[in-house]
């Protein structure tokens, strides 16, 4: 259980903003383990969203190391940070991020596209991933046919589909009113309390009371990281 | 790279770029369009060059590719002017020319001596101002011309100086629309000759022989005739056969009689009075077609010919032609001719790619969200890139095929309503069809990549 998932040494992050240089990661080390379930807050342009990127193996560190699974991402090439994405890596994003044009069970088999699942395979775990979150019925609808809750729960399908180590997830419930960030909120849980790895960005105080442990950034930096005493959901 | 050679990938990626084509079905067609009609004028502007090279190619060699025709010519008023105006004007090929080819090149395997005569030819109230060609009996032979009913005349009968004729087509036509002219007699000046044969139009030789004649004929008509060989002759046949010719086909008006009798009846001097003045001219051959022995020595003794004539002739008053060296230049000509129109239809082609390029750019940054989607979930560069161009290729490739389909009509409905010649090679919607593709791959390439070597962080946040 106490297995080290993603380790980060003195990890920076700089831009260049046409002339201007940003620091956006001024230097973080942590560690995150497996099974853990771990909200990052903080305010606006604390680096938030840098961090999640880095962590998604979107973007490579300026200076220090980020260690997925074991490996040094800093040293891969852009076909290997595919392939780590592919297969450790599902993302949530805020705004669902669905292919427009796809069905629901379509857009729930595109990481098994690309891990050269065979179609008939995929069409079987993308249905039973959409069951799993409750969107049965809805298997050859299209996204925009769905409500934001019900999308939502399509991206995490999607996210879930190529059982990853890690799930990324950028303020899943920002656009969702309480009721289905609420059941957006319970699959997560139910996923925490299966084992997997969660690593959620919020400024939601409420929300970042369903995981185990906040990590708060201020400029750049990790400004406090903590337990969460009082859990929203906790495992019975 | 396993991952890559997977055959699910490419049935998927395949299957992808058709929908999301069909997805902009009006874009993409319009998109396809520059396509299509570069590959159809492709095809189109070929079958016509070939058709007319064909055509031009056939002719010439019917004037047979081991022959060289020597024609007396006029000479031009200058010289004509310094002659003697009250004697008829002498001038052209002699039989001494004849005897003298025959006896010194070894290589002259045939001579065919003619006299052509322009006169009226009459059937009772039928009459037609035609040729009337004096000449030996192995003439059809030589210029593998048809008999299409009844038969030539003999050796005999040139020596016998008989009144005899054989008549082209046209003149057929024209002087008997009721019915089978054999036997009957056509009457030129005062004298009657005999019908025995009718003979298949001369594809443009004699003195009427002009380059411009190449593209009014057709081949098919051409073939048409020579299946008719067999078959009994009737004026509905006459009639069919004309009316495949097309209407732009100048008739040729022609009635080949033994050259003994043109000798004998016609004389050497021709008189010619048109209004107020009088012209008399004195030929004794108008043509004369030296066959050689080989093919590879035309040119070696149409030159020898030329020194033994130049010898003899004060004035250049002949004229030779090597329908082996007109088929040679025809040759080049369509070569020429291939590539001007094969280079204008590239440049359709080219400014269809353009076209496909200018779109599928749009479309790349149009779906920019979605590529930053599939790079997030674990899309390499490559799989982007194979996906725009495989949309790429599906739509030059369509395009390439509606191409061909509209290629391969346009040509049809040249020869119908134009009436001219197409010949579609197999290998032209090969070739537009290559291109096509072609086209797709290149003009793919730029977008494919551009959408590859996006930032997957600024493309997902791209709205």
């Amino acid at each position: 259980m106490n297995n080290c998932v993603i380790k980060l040494e003195k990890l920076k992050k700089n831009y260049k903003m046409g002339s201007v240089e940003i620091f956006a990661l001024r230097g973080i080390s942590t560690e995150i383990s497996e099974g853990e379930f771990v909200c990052i807050m903080g305010p606006s342009g604390c680096g938030k969203s840098t961090l999640l990127n880095v962590l998604g193996c979107l973007d490579k560190p300026s200076e220090g190391k980020y260690y997925l699974n074991g490996c040094d991402i800093s040293l891969l090439d852009d076909d290997t940070l595919s392939d780590m994405r592919c297969n450790y890596l599902g993302f949530v994003f805020q705004s669902y991020n669905l292919i427009p044009q796809l069905s629901v069970v379509e857009n729930i088999e595109i990481p098994l596209y690309y891990q050269g699942v065979s179609p008939n395979e995929s069409r079987r775990k993308a249905i039973e991933m959409a069951s799993r979150v409750g969107l049965a019925e809805r298997l050859y609808h299209k996204p925009t046919e769905l409500s934001g809750g019900q999308q939502q729960r399509v991206g995490i399908a999607r996210a879930l589909v190529n059982n990853p180590l890690v799930i990324l997830a950028d303020e899943p419930t920002g656009n969702l009113d309480s009721k289905s960030g609420k059941e957006i909120m319970d699959i997560f849980i139910e996923l925490h309390n299966q084992g997997k790895t969660i690593i959620m960005v919020t400024h939601d105080e409420n929300i970042a009371r369903y995981g185990e442990r906040i990590i708060r950034l201020k400029d750049g930096l990790i400004e406090k990281d903590e337990k969460v005493l009082s859990r929203i959901g906790a495992s019975i | 790279m396993l991952n890559f050679l997977s055959i699910y990938r490419w049935i998927r990626v395949i299957k992808m770029g058709f929908k999301s084509l069909w997805l902009h079905r009006l874009r993409s067609l319009l998109t396809m369009l520059g396509i299509v009609f570069g590959v159809a004028s492709v095809i189109a502007m070929l079958a016509v060059g070939e058709g007319a090279s064909q055509v031009a190619q056939e002719q010439i060699r019917r004037l047979g590719s081991k022959n060289i025709i020597v024609r007396s010519v006029k000479p031009s008023l200058e010289q004509k002017a310094t002659g003697q105006r009250s004697r008829a004007i002498e001038y052209g090929i002699t039989w001494e020319d004849a005897t003298r080819i025959r006896s010194s090149i070894p290589n002259v395997e045939v001579l065919v001596p003619n006299r052509i005569i322009r006169d009226v030819i009459w059937n009772t109230q039928w009459r037609v101002d035609g040729q009337i060609v004096g000449t030996v009996s192995w003439y059809p032979e030589m210029r593998q011309l048809k008999i299409i009913e009844g038969r030539y005349f003999t050796e005999l009968e040139v020596a016998g100086v008989k009144n005899v004729c054989v008549l082209s087509i046209d003149t057929i036509k024209t002087l008997f629309p009721n019915g089978n002219p054999i036997g009957k007699s056509v009457r030129i000046g005062s004298d009657y000759y005999k019908v025995i044969g009718i003979i298949e139009d001369d594809g443009g030789s004699g003195t009427t022989y002009q380059s411009q004649n190449f593209f009014v004929q057709n081949t098919e008509t051409e073939n048409a005739k020579r299946k008719k060989e067999d078959a009994t002759f009737t004026k509905r046949d006459i009639e069919s056969i004309n009316k495949r010719k097309g209407s732009t086909a100048t008739p040729q008006y022609r009635i080949y009689i033994p050259i003994t009798s043109a000798q004998k009846r016609f004389g050497e001097t021709l008189v010619r009075r048109t209004t107020g003045t009088f012209e008399a001219e004195k030929v004794e051959l108008h043509e004369l077609i030296v066959m050689v022995n080989e093919e590879n020595k035309v040119e070696e003794v149409a030159k020898i010919v030329d020194n033994i004539l130049q010898k003899y002739h004060k004035q250049r008053d002949y004229e030779l032609t090597i329908p082996l060296e007109l088929l040679r230049q025809a040759e080049r000509t369509k070569q020429i001719f291939n590539l001007v129109l094969g280079t204008i239809a590239g440049i359709s082609l080219l400014v269809g790619g353009i076209g496909i390029m200018n779109i599928m750019l749009a479309t790349v940054t149009e779906r920019t969200r979605e590529i930053g989607i599939r790079r997030a979930l674990g899309a390499r560069k490559r799989d982007i890139i194979l996906q725009f161009l495989v949309e790429t290729i599906i739509m030059s490739g369509t395009g390439g095929l509606m191409g061909i389909g509209l290629g391969l009509f346009i040509p049809y409905l040249i020869t119908y309503f134009a009436s001219m010649p197409t010949i579609i090679r197999l290998w032209s919607p090969l070739i537009a069809f290559g291109i096509s593709a072609g086209i797709g791959i290149i003009f793919g390439i730029y977008p494919a990549l551009r959408a590859a070597n996006m930032d997957p962080v600024e493309a997902l946040r791209h709205e």
